[in-house]
């Protein structure tokens, strides 16, 4: 019962922060009306990096532990984080078409972003091609914890050596951010949301997990 | 450290008795650098095009050497002899120590032909040296343990390019970068943070797999 009311809150709020973001919200001076991706694009991003750290301290947990359900779960929040990162890519392309006037055009924001789906293709290439379940599971989580290692270099060595157009990241240098306080509301409620969205989707898909052991178990 | 030691100087035997790896990375530098200068000339590239040449000249034939020591090891069945007789860390280190020498000698080999054949020149030996040998670092430490990693799956020859290529293209720009400014005279204080990027990433990933090899190896 509880479920279902907080499932019912989550897509309320997170249709109220679609309508926010293209009714409420003002626009920022001097800005066309593309700008209102930024309700859309930066949380998607957001939930690339949580997803990934979620799925990188599981594999951590896997090696640990050794318990089966760890690696399962890492594969879940990788997945999940390779999809919003398509849709994080997706978004910030159209404001690069909009705002730089071509869709893709190596500026070092998007090769990070580039590389760190390649890195996550990459993960699910290599467990696609080893057979058994343990050893999988091992090697795919050094693999995740390996390429956790290397993802800085590309936020932070790889835009310093390139000059990036980007609009300053969230976590900017002067640890400021520039918004209105009606822009600054949909701005945070869509992170909320989505983060909110993020959680629910890994919990689906932990469920479906468990019941898939359990299913394995009575088999045999 | 002494077993580390050891398990080099196995590997540096064993290999001169087939000269796999060897041959296959030499082979592959030469083939490459020779389709290169066929294809552009000597006297039609910039500096820019011309050390991004070379790194991918070298990282390739990197991915064509660096994975033969622990696919070996598994293809021959002597992984499980190397694990009863000594410890996982010197493992790695051996075939670290191994990977960065076989870097090293085909830098030796192609870096000057490079030089020679496609009239690179080069301003500043030092950045350009110092980014060679940290950027090695950083390939043979990535490289051996991603090999590591593919020599326990059921493909392994497609899958370590793809595997690496994505963890080691910081290796590759700030290489790359480090390169175009030793070739365009640049002030050495301009390249320090290439070769800071160089150094850090090596320190990163050998620690790293340090850490992590003994989930592979004692899997």
């Amino acid at each position: 019962m509880l479920v279902k009311l907080l499932k019912f809150i989550l897509y309320f709020v997170l249709s109220s922060v679609i309508y926010g973001a293209f009714f409420y919200a003002p626009l920022a001076k001097g800005l066309g009306e593309y700008t209102r991706v930024l309700y859309f694009h930066v949380p998607t991003a957001w939930i690339t990096v949580i997803a990934f750290a979620v799925g990188a301290l599981f594999s951590g947990l896997y090696l640990r532990k050794k318990i089966l359900k760890y690696d399962l779960w890492a594969e879940a929040a990788n997945q999940i984080g390779l999809l919003f990162g398509v849709l994080a890519t997706i978004t910030g392309s159209i404001w690069a078409k909009m705002s730089w006037g071509s869709f893709w055009n190596w500026d070092p924001r998007e090769t990070s972003i580039f590389i760190l789906l390649l890195i996550y293709a990459a993960y699910f290439a290599l467990r696609s091609a080893v057979e058994q379940a343990d050893r999988r599971a091992a090697l795919s989580a050094v693999y995740d914890l390996l390429a956790f290692v290397t993802v800085p270099f590309f936020v932070f060595v790889v835009p310093r050596i390139y000059e990036s157009l980007h609009p300053d990241p969230l976590v900017n240098t002067q640890g400021k951010i520039h918004m209105d306080g009606k822009m600054l509301l949909v701005f945070l409620s869509s992170l909320a949301a989505y983060t909110a969205a993020f959680v629910w989707l890994l919990k689906q898909r932990i469920d479906i997990i468990r019941i898939q052991l359990q299913l394995k178990q009575m088999e045999n | 450290m002494y077993k580390a030691w050891l398990v080099f100087r196995k590997d540096i035997q064993q290999e001169f008795k087939t000269r796999y790896a060897l041959n296959a990375i030499f082979l592959f530098a030469i083939v490459t650098l020779t389709a290169v200068s066929f294809s552009i000339g000597a006297f039609s590239a910039g500096p820019e095009i011309l050390s991004a040449l070379l790194w991918i000249i070298l990282f390739f034939s990197s991915m064509s050497g660096l994975a033969h020591i622990f696919v070996r090891e598994e293809e021959t069945h002597t992984a499980d002899t190397l694990k009863l007789v000594t410890t996982s860390s010197s493992v790695f280190l051996g075939k670290l120590l191994f990977n960065i020498i076989l870097l090293f000698s085909v830098e030796l080999l192609v870096v000057p032909l490079f030089i020679g054949v496609m009239n690179f020149v080069v301003y500043d030996g030092l950045v350009f040296v110092l980014s060679l040998v940290f950027g090695s670092f950083g390939l043979a430490g990535g490289g051996t343990i991603v090999a590591a990693i593919i020599s326990k799956s059921n493909t392994k020859g497609a899958l370590f390019t793809v595997l690496a290529f994505p963890i080691l293209l910081p290796v590759i720009v700030s290489g790359i970068s480090a390169a175009k400014k030793a070739a365009t005279n640049a002030p050495f204080v301009s390249a320090t943070s290439e070769l800071q990027a160089l150094f850090a990433f090596a320190v990163v990933i050998i620690t790293a797999g340090i850490l992590l090899f003994d989930f592979i190896w004692n899997e």
